[in-house]
């Protein structure tokens, strides 16, 4: 999704050209100019930085860290079932759906907009995987053939308005899916299936970010609309009341309830963890060889500890046999997990080291100003929609790994307003322009933990599960709100 | 002071529908001059800058820039004759950071299609630094996080990144305080003195005459005058802004009774 933007005056600037030249000679920078930009910075100016941020309105990821532990602390206290290794397995399992959908909807969160179609359209896509793979790769004989039409031509429609703006990636995904599921061509095959509902997401994105940003349509209108519109077309699908099995499919159902094997769980831990260390550290010894502004390496050996003590303390409990049966051992940690966390560091990746991502942040903070700069607005809001339908269909799939069908209401009820709160409690702006793909991930263990460490408490009635979460979505958007305030007023 | 012109517009018309908005414009813009635009509100000011961008699309007339003869017909087009514009509304994502701001729209990537961060911060500091922009503790500081002069001074600072040779600025002190506006104004004379050629759009007679080389005043569409800022005062100025005419400068009587909107 990178952007290409070859023929802006910009690039003629990237051949080497020194910036101010035409300005003045080489600067000459006194030791006091910029003095955090040194690559010095102490761990103590550091923290002060931060908690400026912090008081200023920038507080990151930290309330919903907070949260989580504060949760964590009083359901572990009120039942000793809560960190038994079966219910952590079970909590990563039930977190896995919201994660998903969450991770792309703060795509469109970055842009100030809502995708409400967001869970409709992943049941609809893991329709298409399961009425694929169930009719032996014959979408065709599952849906009719009048539908089979309109959903090739729906797709077809799609491809179109992705190539209107430019967007090959997913003219690509949406063309070769589009092929697959006419000629049939290896369907039969479950990760043809799963290729299939991720570029049923595409489309769907593609479209709905096409009424948005080339028609103009509200973002919230288009989505009520297609949130309704989808669950019809699921219906159409599967037929009311019915369901799809998936639970025969070994590689879908494992997604959700298979383990990784023990040892590599700790390959997976060691790649993902030291990974990160890897990265942060040589990322901040060559911003301080540089002279630039970089953290304090301190700050990031700690950070770096922190999540590596306690990573290993997951892996080992979720590693740990947690089968009721001595004969059917079950360890290791479920799939979701790995997968989860794969997916975040792409999209952080995306987020923060292309330009595409350095774009979702502008218009989200000044969509005038974006435009003046030279951005195609509606290729970046038209490549938002796709991404997050795309991880609507990954959370479709998950979904039907958990529940081992798909019910005619798949994606229905509150999956969609779980996962916009779960990115909200995470961290992500519902104003536009801030936000992390971590958040999802954070927001989502939130969620999950709530009806999780309830259900744990026979003597808590299930109204207590809606009140609860109600109310930590109402903190979250009050710190969202209040912070925001703090930051409009802290701009001294 | 006396060099051929970098942007050199003659006879410029440019009509809404029934409204002639500019009426036969001649404007030019020195290097290493501050050439303030000056005049009523729906003089035409802004109107005379969108179509030096391309914004607009003029109806008839000449832009010569460098001395060759140019067509602009979008902001890029003027970007790559090194043409740049500061709007008033700063153009700054908020929850951007300096160098993220400065470079919007025209990151330096990798091979690979990665963002070269460390080259742009070091650009972005060395331009700062070059404009005597001490002010700032950190490059990676948000722009919410800054000063309202601190930010007209990114927003400037943005545009001489691309070794521009002509800076449009439209009302740049209009919201700011007496010590920022001193500021910003010092930023706007050090820009001329590097040698590029600086217009600033401002109502404000004190800026005007304190930091222009040359005023050039719209009156109704008309280029009433254009003068030395040495040879005039303000009551003159402020005579040109409301009547098009002061003494024997400006329009001839008659051709001031006759400009109608």
């Amino acid at each position: 999704m990178t952007t290409d933007q070859n023929s802006d005056p910009g690039a003629s600037a990237t051949a080497g050209l020194p910036t101010s030249s035409s300005v003045t000679g080489e600067p000459d920078l006194a030791e006091a100019d910029f003095a955090r930009d040194t690559g010095a910075t102490s761990l103590g100016d550091y923290v002060r930085d931060w908690w400026a941020r912090v008081r200023g309105g920038e507080v990151g990821a930290l309330p919903a860290i907070l949260g989580l532990a504060v949760l964590g602390l009083i359901f572990s206290f009120a039942s000793d079932r809560f960190l038994s290794v079966n219910n952590l397995a079970n909590l990563v399992q039930q977190a896995g759906i919201t994660v998903f959908i969450a991770m792309g909807l703060v795509f469109v969160l970055l842009l100030g907009e809502i995708d409400l179609s967001a869970g409709t359209a992943s049941g609809v896509c893991a329709a298409v995987m399961g009425l694929t793979l169930v009719n032996n790769g014959d979408l065709e004989k599952a849906l009719g053939r009048p539908t089979f039409i309109v959903l090739l031509l729906f797709l077809a429609a799609a491809a179109v308005a992705a190539g209107f703006s430019r967007l090959w990636y997913a003219v690509g995904i949406i063309v070769i899916g589009g092929v697959m599921m006419a000629f049939k061509i290896g369907t039969t095959n479950q990760i043809v299936a799963i290729f299939l509902a991720v570029a049923c997401g595409v489309a769907i994105g593609s479209v709905t970010g096409f009424l948005v940003a080339r028609i103009g349509i509200p973002s919230f209108v288009v989505t009520l609309a297609l949130f309704l519109g989808w669950q019809g077309v699921l219906l159409q699908f599967i037929g009311n009341g019915a369901a799809i099995p998936t639970s025969q499919f070994n590689i879908i159902n494992a997604i959700s309830n298979g383990n990784v094997p023990p040892l590599w769980g700790w390959v997976l831990y060691i790649v993902f963890v030291g990974g990160y260390i890897a990265f942060t550290v040589t990322r901040t010894l060559r911003r301080q060889a540089q002279r630039l502004s970089a953290e304090p390496l301190t700050l990031v050996l700690v950070r770096g500890a922190v999540l590596a003590v306690v990573g290993a303390i997951a892996v080992a409990l979720l590693n740990q046999n947690r089968s009721p049966n001595p004969n059917f051992p079950i360890e290791g940690m479920p799939y979701v997990l790995p997968l989860m966390i794969a997916l975040m560091v792409f999209w952080t990746f995306v987020l923060s080291r292309v330009r595409f991502g350095r774009y979702v942040y502008a218009v989200g903070g000044n969509a005038e100003a974006t435009r003046r700069a030279g951005v195609d607005l509606s290729r970046i809001r038209l490549a938002c929609f796709a991404i997050c339908s795309c991880m609507a269909a990954v959370g479709g799939i998950a979904q039907a790994s958990r529940l081992g069908s798909i019910p005619s209401d798949a994606g229905g009820g509150n999956t969609l307003l779980y996962a916009v709160a779960a990115a909200v409690i995470g961290g992500t702006s519902l104003f536009g322009g801030r936000g992390h793909a971590r958040d999802a991930v954070i927001g989502g263990f939130v969620i999950a933990m709530i009806p999780n460490g309830l259900g744990l408490l026979p003597s808590l009635p299930a109204s207590a599960n809606f009140i609860i979460t109600a109310l930590v979505l109402l903190l979250a958007a009050s710190v969202d709100a209040l912070s925001r305030r703090r930051a409009a007023a802290a701009g001294r | 002071m006396s060099e051929s012109p970098l942007l050199e517009m003659t006879g410029i018309n440019k009509s809404f529908g029934p409204v002639h908005v500019l009426h036969d414009v001649d404007f030019s813009v020195h290097p290493g001059e501050v050439t303030a635009l000056v005049g009523d509100n729906g003089a035409g000011k802004t109107t005379l800058v969108k179509c030096v961008v391309g914004i607009y699309p003029i109806d008839s007339g000449e832009i010569r820039f460098d001395g060759k003869p140019v067509t602009v017909h979008r902001p890029r087009d003027a970007a790559a004759l090194g043409i740049e514009v500061v709007y008033q509304d700063l153009a700054l994502c908020d929850n951007l950071d300096i160098v993220q701001n400065m470079f919007l729209g025209r990151e330096l990537q990798q091979r690979g299609g990665l963002l070269d961060e460390s080259e742009m911060e070091r650009r972005a500091r060395s331009t700062l630094a070059s404009l005597s922009v001490r002010t700032v503790k950190s490059v990676r500081q948000v722009v919410s996080s800054l000063s309202g002069g601190q930010r007209q001074t990114v927003a400037i600072a943005k545009s001489v990144l691309w070794n521009s040779k002509v800076v449009l600025l439209d009302e740049p002190t209009a919201a700011l305080g007496v010590a920022q506006t001193e500021q910003v104004l010092a930023l706007v004379r050090r820009l001329a003195d590097a040698g590029l050629g600086v217009v600033l759009i401002s109502h404000n007679m004190n800026d005007v005459l304190k930091v222009s080389d040359r005023i050039a005043t719209l009156y109704l569409g008309r280029l009433a005058a254009e003068v030395m800022a040495k040879d005039v005062t303000q009551a003159q100025v402020v005579e040109l802004i409301t009547s098009g005419r002061s003494g024997d400068i400006g329009l001839k009587p008659a051709e001031a009774a006759a400009t109608t909107i």
